[in-house]
C-alpha cells in the first residue's frame, strides 16, 4: 500500500481576462477590470486534479487549497470541495494588499509551514499576472526542490515521485524527492466535474468571516454544527511571519506607471466579403509582390 | 535582518555594478534569446557606463565565448561541468546566487523561456530581489518614490503588458538589487555589435555553492523533438483566432497558408480552446513575429496578441465584426465570415498568381 500523502495546491481567484467581451471595455477603448468575472485560475485546476489523481491513487491522503485574496476567494475552496478536495485554507488581511509575486510568496510559505504538507501542488501560472513565479519562489522559500511544467505523475514511491514534464519542445521525466513543489501546466489532464453529492455535502461550506457576516443563514448553522463544512481562514496574526516581508512595503518591486491600453485607431481600408473586393485585394497584393 | 538586508543594499548601490545576462545553450548553441538579451544588454551596459557580463552554466561550452563577445560580452563567466547539462532547477539557482552575491551585478536579464520562468523566481526569492517576467521593453531612467519622495537615477524600467495585455506596466525595483527581468524569445532584436567584446572567460568557482542537495533531483529520461513548427522565421503567417470556430474550421487557415506559402499563427483563445497547438501562438505568451504579411483571421485583437504582431509589414484582418479592436492595427479590414472569405481568397489567389 501507498502511503497517505498530505497534499496542498495553491490556487488563486482571478479576474477572467481572457475573453474580456464588450460590457467590460469603457467607452475610452480601456478595460473595466471589476467588470470581469472571478475565475478559478485554469492551470490551478489543472494542479487540483495532478492532486485528486495523487489522493486517489494513495488511500488516506488529504487534498487541501491553500489560497490568498479577500472572502469571496472562498468560492474557489468551495469550488474544490465540489470536485474531491477536502478542505482548504483562506489567507486574508489586508496587510497582504499589494504583494508581489515575492511578497505573496513568503505569506504562502510562511502559511505552508503551518499547514504542513508532502507535496505541494500549483498551477504554471496565473492568467491575471503571467508570472509563473510564485510556484518557484514558494519552494525557494521553503527549501524544497520543484518540478515545474508537470504533466503526470508516473509513479509514486516511497518518499519521491517520478513526473513526466513538458519543455518548449519536448517532454523530460525527472524523479523528485519529497516533499516538493510540483507547477502544472495546462498540457495536463483536464479537471474533474463537480460531484453532485459532494456538492450536497458541501454546499454550506463557509469561512468564519462569512458566518459572522450571516449569523442567522442556513449555513452558518451548519457550519456550527457539522466540523467538515468550517474553511479554515488565516490572517497575518495566525501566521508565524515578518510582517517587514508582507504587502506592499514587502515588494521588491514596485509599479511605477500603468497605462491603459487605448486601442489607436488608424485608417484600415474597409472591404467586403464580397467577391469583387477580394478579388481586387489579391491582385494588388500580388503586384505589390507581397504574395507570390 | 532588515539592519543587515539595509546595510547589503547601500554597500551594493554604491559599488560599480555590472550587467549579467544568463545564457541558455543546447549542444553548443547559443539561444537566439541569449544574444538578443546580449544585443540589449549592451546598450543598457554603455548607457550605464559599466561592463556587461555573460554567464554561462553547461557541459563542453570551450569556444563559445567567441560568439558572446561578439555580440557585446565584456566577460564570460564559466562553469562548464556535466552536472550543469541537462538544465536542472537547483544547481544552476545555487551557482548564480553564489556569483550574484559575489559579483554583486546590478541587473541580471533571463531568457522567458521555460529554464528561465523555472529558476529565475528562484533566484528573485533567494536574494530577496524582484523580478519582472515577460518584458517587453528595458529602459534605463529616474524615479521619484511618490511617498518618500525619495530620488533614484539610473532605474531598469521594466515594462510588460499585464492583465491580460489590457494594460501596461512599468515596474521598478527601487531598493533591491540584482534588478532582474526575463524577456521572451523574439522580443528584442538580436544585432553584433558594433565592436566584438573582450569575452574574457572568467571561472566560475563553483564547487563552493554546490551542495548534496542540490542534485536530488534526477533526470530519468529526456526526449527532445526537432522544432516543427518555425513560424518566427516566416515571411507569411496565417493566424486564426477564436472566430475560426471549431478545430475543423481551422483547417482553413493551414490551407490558405500552404497556398500562399506562408505559416499558420494563433491566437492564445484559439490554442485555449484546442485549436491548434501552442508552438502557434502569436502574443505577450507565445512569439513575437514580424513578417511581411500577417491575416488575423477570427481574431480580436486583444493587446495579448497585438504585442506579438503589430510590428508586422502588412496586416489583413477577417472578422465579422467591424469594430474589432484587430481593425485599429490592420492594413485592410475585411468584415465577413472566415469560412467565407478564406476560401475566396485561395480561389482569388490561384486565379491571379499564374
Amino acid at each position: 500500500m501507498k502511503k497517505a500523502l498530505k497534499i496542498v495546491v495553491l490556487a488563486k481567484q482571478v479576474p477572467d481576462t481572457r475573453n474580456v467581451g464588450k460590457d467590460a471595455m469603457t467607452a475610452e477603448g480601456t478595460v473595466n477590470r471589476a467588470a470581469l468575472p472571478a475565475i478559478f485560475n485554469p492551470e490551478d485546476l489543472n494542479a487540483l486534479e495532478l492532486a485528486l489523481r495523487l489522493k486517489d491513487e494513495c488511500e488516506g491522503s488529504t487534498v487541501h487549497i491553500l489560497t490568498m485574496g479577500p472572502f469571496r476567494a472562498a468560492d474557489i475552496i468551495r469550488d474544490a470541495m465540489y470536485r474531491g478536495a477536502d478542505g482548504g485554507y483562506l489567507l486574508t488581511d489586508r496587510k497582504f494588499a499589494g504583494s508581489d509575486t515575492l511578497a505573496t510568496s513568503y505569506a504562502l510559505s510562511c502559511a505552508l509551514r503551518q499547514i504542513g504538507a508532502d507535496v505541494i501542488v500549483a498551477g504554471r501560472q496565473a492568467i491575471d499576472g503571467d508570472t509563473a513565479q510564485v510556484g518557484p519562489q514558494v519552494a525557494e522559500k521553503l527549501g524544497l526542490p520543484q518540478v515545474t511544467y508537470a504533466e503526470e505523475v508516473l509513479q509514486i514511491e516511497e518518499s519521491a515521485l517520478i513526473i513526466r514534464r513538458r519543455l518548449e519542445h519536448g517532454v523530460e521525466v525527472v524523479k523528485t524527492p519529497l516533499p516538493a513543489v510540483i507547477t502544472v501546466n495546462n498540457s495536463a489532464a483536464a479537471i474533474r466535474p463537480q460531484n453532485a453529492r459532494l456538492v450536497m455535502k458541501y454546499k454550506y461550506a463557509m469561512i468564519p468571516s462569512e458566518i459572522a457576516a450571516a449569523p442567522e443563514s442556513l449555513s452558518a448553522k451548519m457550519c456550527g454544527e457539522r466540523d467538515y463544512l468550517r474553511i479554515v481562514e488565516m490572517s497575518v496574526a495566525d501566521i508565524e511571519c515578518d510582517e517587514a516581508q508582507l504587502g506592499l512595503t514587502g515588494s521588491p518591486t514596485k509599479v511605477k506607471k500603468i497605462e491603459n491600453v487605448v486601442f489607436q485607431a488608424k485608417e484600415a481600408k474597409r472591404l467586403s466579403s464580397e467577391d469583387s473586393d477580394i478579388n481586387d485585394l489579391m491582385v494588388e497584393l500580388i503586384s505589390s509582390h507581397t504574395l507570390g | 535582518m532588515n539592519l543587515f538586508r539595509a546595510i547589503r543594499s547601500v554597500n551594493s548601490l554604491l559599488k560599480m555594478n555590472n550587467i549579467f545576462v544568463y545564457i541558455e545553450s543546447e549542444q553548443g548553441v547559443v539561444a537566439d534569446v541569449s544574444l538578443e538579451l546580449l544585443t540589449k544588454g549592451r546598450e543598457l551596459a554603455d548607457k550605464l557606463g559599466v561592463k556587461l557580463e555573460a554567464v554561462l552554466l553547461g557541459e563542453n561550452l570551450s569556444g563559445m565565448e567567441k560568439e558572446l563577445a561578439q555580440y557585446g560580452a565584456d566577460t564570460v563567466w564559466v562553469a562548464d561541468d556535466k552536472i550543469f547539462a541537462p538544465f536542472r532547477t537547483l544547481p544552476h539557482t545555487s551557482v548564480l546566487c553564489g556569483l550574484i552575491k559575489a559579483e554583486q551585478p546590478q541587473i541580471v536579464l533571463f531568457g522567458a523561456t521555460p529554464i528561465g520562468r523555472d529558476f529565475a523566481p528562484r533566484v528573485s526569492s533567494a536574494l530577496h530581489s524582484g523580478l519582472t517576467a515577460d518584458c517587453t521593453q528595458l529602459e534605463i531612467g529616474p524615479h521619484k518614490d511618490p511617498k518618500s519622495g525619495k530620488e533614484y537615477s539610473d532605474l531598469l524600467y521594466q515594462i510588460r503588458p499585464a492583465f491580460g495585455g489590457n494594460i501596461i506596466a512599468t515596474i521598478v525595483n527601487p531598493d533591491h538589487r540584482p534588478q532582474m527581468a526575463t524577456v521572451r524569445e523574439g522580443v528584442m532584436r538580436k544585432q553584433v555589435a558594433a565592436q566584438t567584446a573582450a569575452g574574457e572567460i572568467k571561472p566560475i568557482e563553483w564547487k563552493q555553492y554546490i551542495t548534496e542537495e542540490d542534485l536530488a533531483v534526477e533526470i530519468i529520461s529526456r526526449q527532445i523533438e526537432e522544432r516543427k513548427i518555425n513560424i518566427k522565421g516566416a515571411g507569411i503567417i496565417v493566424a486564426g483566432g477564436y472566430g475560426m470556430g471549431s478545430k475543423e474550421n481551422f483547417r482553413l487557415c493551414h490551407e490558405l497558408a500552404e497556398v500562399l506559402g506562408g505559416e499558420v499563427g494563433a491566437s492564445r483563445a484559439a490554442v485555449d480552446a484546442g485549436f491548434t497547438e501552442h508552438e502557434r501562438q502569436v502574443g505577450q505568451t507565445g512569439v513575437t513575429v514580424r513578417p511581411k504579411l500577417y491575416i488575423a483571421c477570427g481574431i480580436s485583437g486583444q493587446i495579448q496578441h497585438t504585442a506579438g504582431m503589430d510590428e508586422s509589414a502588412m496586416i489583413i484582418s477577417i472578422n465579422k465584426d467591424a469594430n474589432a479592436p484587430i481593425n485599429k492595427i490592420a492594413d485592410y479590414a475585411i468584415t465577413g465570415d472566415v469560412s467565407e472569405v478564406i476560401p475566396m481568397m485561395i480561389k482569388y489567389y490561384k486565379q491571379n498568381s499564374k
